[in-house]
Order: structure tokens, then sequence, then C-alpha cells
């Protein structure tokens, strides 16, 4: 088997993982089989495509593997023969046998937005809902979740099997979800691709690198959700700002996995291509479709971006993004980001003035970031001791190792020049 | 976020319960680690530990390895058993942890775990 044969199966898989569930679960409904049969099918094709070559009708071979794993299941299930007849009486006979011509068709509706709202439902846990986005519409392994995770593959199956259940106890249909509902739950489907982009983003070099496979499928799942829904202004900030994000990826760590700040970082380094990409997504939107706060954060993104030297950023023009971004999704984190850009314009202690509300946020009061923020700023300030304590204070609390590391370092570095 | 739950008590703390105590104890620790394993937030079991005097202590200084026997610390609490949590937040970990019957007999450390990962500030 070569690598790139390898490759090449595993991308045609992941698309078509999605594809094939919603075929079985259109077909005999139970969706907790039926993702348990598309896995086994998939793990069946990883293993023989290629070695034995990509079959003719890979879609159809999937749909046919999936079925008879799905019908084995529901025979040897003897406590539930009732159901197993009724999804007999349901299925024409030679369809265990061959792919039936249905099957060599692509379908009519594409269900991977159906099972994107269903793996995104409120009924599930924001991990659960996590884990069974990646294996049901990312078509990846439990191992590889858990792998990617950093917790054992039994805690990733225990996710995934409670999160179906949930599904089956709480009847959600496999449809979209109606009309009135469908802006408030596509918010929450964003925000799980958002929070599967986070958790590959935040991983540093080395030992962890694996967990860029993260961003990876987390743009992948966020483009098909642009090509499903091409006229949504949030889809494409969402999609743009996981570009410009990731875009600084290499630049973001040095080889030993310690953090470099945006402004050290080398932009020669930046990932030019998601960057023209980012830009173009994110300009249209926000010229044809009402602002969301994506679209605002991935126009933050690319004011960066579209400076050659950290120097040359439009810090005024960044300020204004915040002050949009406070007024439609008030939260003390912007409020901590519109903070250092208005440093950057007014001075640090126009800054300093916008932290000292967040002091009383208790959680906010706690958070390691404040403190790091208020460090930067007075270190601008050149309040040298004050900044100091501040650095010290933020590691204390920050439960990152590079983080720590980082900001230990500016402590320490306060100290030496003193 | 991973967080570790550390369960101290006085050696021989056990043993002082009554047998009914013991037993209740026993049971529920299973519950509970059966409960918040299969809710996929309690990470690969919970880990009682044997009496401190039974372990070694390393320290090496200057290169040289020091292994002494111990600690001996019959009074003190001590580190008693271990398990990882991964959850939303220290709010829900401190909510599982509250099942925990060795929290109703002693008490119950729960601190976060250090993270690789971490964003460019």
């Amino acid at each position: 088997m070569t690598g790139q044969a390898g490759a090449r199966v595993e991308d045609l898989l992941r698309q078509l993982a999605p594809q094939v569930l919603g075929t079985l679960v259109r077909r005999y409904g139970r969706f907790d089989i039926a993702e348990d049969a598309v896995q086994e099918a998939l793990l069946a094709a990883a293993l023989q495509w290629p070695e034995q070559g990509i079959p003719e009708s890979p879609r159809g071979w999937l749909i046919t593997v999936a079925s008879r794993r799905l019908t084995d299941e529901l025979r040897s299930d003897h406590a539930r023969r009732r159901r197993e007849e009724t999804a007999a009486a349901q299925m024409p006979a030679d369809e265990l046998l061959a792919p039936s011509p249905a099957d060599e068709v692509p379908p009519q509706e594409d269900d991977t937005l159906t099972l994107l709202f269903l793996c995104a439902h409120p009924a599930l846990t924001p991990a659960s809902q996590l884990a069974l986005t990646l294996r049901a519409v990312g078509g990846l392994t439990t191992a590889e979740i858990a792998r990617a995770f950093l917790v054992p593959e039994a805690t990733i199956a225990q996710r995934i099997s409670r999160a179906k259940q949930s599904i089956k106890e709480s009847g959600i249909p496999f449809s979209l979800p109606p009309e009135p509902e469908r802006a408030e739950r596509l918010r929450v489907v964003l925000h799980v691709l958002y929070l599967i982009f986070n958790e590959g983003y935040t991983a540093t070099s080395g030992p962890d690198l694996q967990r860029s496979e993260l961003t990876t499928e987390a743009i992948r799942l966020a483009r098909e959700v642009r090509r499903l829904l091409p006229e949504d202004g949030e889809v494409a900030g969402l999609l743009a700002l996981m570009l410009l994000t990731d875009a600084r990826r290499s630049a973001r760590t040095r080889p030993d996995g310690s953090l470099v700040p945006l402004a050290e970082q080398d932009r020669g380094q930046w990932n030019q291509e998601f960057i023209e990409d980012g830009l173009t997504l994110v300009t249209g939107a926000l010229s044809k479709t009402p602002v969301g706060p994506y679209q605002l954060q991935a126009a933050i993104a690319a004011v960066h971006t579209e400076a050659t030297r950290a120097e040359d950023t439009d810090w005024p023009q960044i300020v204004v993004l915040y002050e949009f971004l406070e007024r439609i999704s008030p939260n003390p984190m912007v409020t901590l980001n519109h903070a250092v850009a208005v440093a950057m314009v007014q001075g640090p202690q126009a800054g300093l003035e916008l932290l000292r509300p967040l002091d009383d946020d208790d959680r906010m009061a706690r958070h390691h970031r404040l403190h790091a923020v208020r460090a930067h700023l007075l270190e601008l300030a050149n309040d040298r001791a004050a900044a100091r304590t501040s650095y010290r204070e933020a590691a204390r609390r920050t439960t990152s190792l590079p983080e720590q590391r980082y900001l230990k370092a500016r402590a320490a570095q306060l100290m030496d020049d003193a | 976020m991973k967080y570790v739950a550390m369960v101290y008590a006085n050696p021989g703390a056990f043993e002082a319960l009554s047998e009914t105590d013991r037993n209740a104890m026993m049971s529920e620790a299973d519950e509970y680690l059966k409960k918040f394993t299969d809710s996929g937030e309690l990470l690969g079991g919970g880990y009682a530990l044997a009496d401190a005097s039974t372990g070694k202590t390393v320290r090496v200084r200057d290169g040289v390895p020091a292994v002494t026997d111990g600690p001996y610390a019959e009074s003190k609490e001590q580190l008693a058993g271990f398990y990882l949590l991964d959850t939303e937040s220290l709010e829900r970990a401190t909510e599982i942890v509250t099942n925990d019957p060795a929290a109703r007999f002693w008490a119950v450390e729960v601190r976060p775990v250090m993270d690789e990962a971490g964003t460019e500030m």
C-alpha cells in the first residue's frame, strides 16, 4: 500500500461518509445502528481500497457493505426481532448482494447539512456534539478523535454512544430543522465547527502536531457548509476566520513548541493561499449579507494579515471593528481585545482604563488573559514593576504550559532589564 | 479541560469507619466511577494508592540519586487516590466530585491539569 493511495482513499471516504450515512438513515431509519454500520464500511474500505483499487462506484460499494452490516446487526439482535422484520420488509432482497442502480447515482439531496444539524442538536452536550460530528459527518474513527482530544478511546466511544442514545430517546427526526428554528440551530452547528477548529489550532507543534488534523477537518466541514449555504454571511465569515487564523499556523510556534506573539511572527511564513481565500470570503460577505460576529472576527483577522509588518497594522480600523463586535456580541473577551487595540491607537493608559470594569466580573478577574493583557499594557506604559507583577499573576493562573512559559519569560525579562 | 481529583485522607481513616459506612462507601464509589465514566467525563477509572509508607521518595542532587523509604506521616492527611476528569469547566468538575463518597467522609481536591495547547498572546 502506498501512502499516497492511502491518503487518496482517506479523502474520498471522508467526503462520502455523510452521503452514505444519509442514504442509510433515509432507507432504514435507526441513526444509531446506521452510524455504526457506516463506520464499519469505512474501515473495511480503508483497508481494502488502497490494496485492491477503488471500486467503480465507491459510494455504491459503501452503501452495500454498510447495508449488509446494518441488516446483520438487526438480524443478530433477537430482542429487536420486530424491528428487523420491519426493516427487512422495506428492503429489496437484491440490495444485499450488489449495489443497486439507485446507489450509483448521486443522491437528490445532500444529507450533510441534515446530519450536521442532528449532531449539533441542543439535546446533546457540547463534548458529545463535537465527537459525533467528527465521526458521523467527518468520517473520522473513534481512535482518531480520541487521539486528537487526548482522551482514552473508551471515553470518546461513551460520548458517541450517549449522543446516539439521546437522539434515539428524544425522537429527533432526520430532517432539516423547521424554518423558524433554523437560524438558531445553524448557530450551534457553526459553533461546533468553531470549537473543533480551536481545539486543533491551540495545540502547539511537537508531540501534539497530530491535532492539526482537527483544524483541517473543521475547515473541510466549513467548506462543505459553505457549499450548501452559499448565501449565508456567517458561514462565509466562519470559514474566512478559520482560514485567516490557520494561515498563521507555521509562524505561531517555534520548533521547540514555544509560542510566538502575533507582533513577532515572521509574516513571510503565513499561508498566502489561505489569506487570499479568507479575504475574498469576508469581503464578499460583509458587502452582501447582514453583519455577524464571525464576519467581524474574520474582518479583524483580515486587517492583521494585510499588514506586511506588525508596525503597519491599521489599528484604528481594528478599533472600529471591535466597537461593532462589542455592540452585536458583547463579551469580556471582546472587551479585552478591544482594550489592546485602543491602547495601540490612543496609548496604554486608554487601554488600561477599558480593562478596569473587567475586575468586577468574577470569572474574568480570575482569568489569566486579563492579567496578561494588563501586564502587556503596563509594560507599554513603562510601569515595569506593575507589569512584572501582572505577568506573574497571569502565569500563575494559566493552565497552558506554552503560555505559562511565555508569561514567565516576560516577567523574567523585566527583572533582567531593571 | 482536564482536571485531576485527588482524595486526601488520614491513613487508617477507612478502617475507622463503621462497617455500614465502609460498605456504603465501597458500593457508592463503584457507582460513582461507573456513572461518570459512562457520561464520558471520567477518564480511565480511579486509582487508589497504597499506604504512603509502602512507597519510596526519589531525590537526585548533583546527579546522585537518593532513594528513601516512605514518607511515613501516620497522622497527616495523605494522597489516598486520584482520577482524571475531562469536563467543560471547573464548575462541572466540582459538581461531579460532590457525588464522590470520599468527599463526604474526607476531602477531594480538584486541580486543572496543565495543557500543551495555548494561543499566541
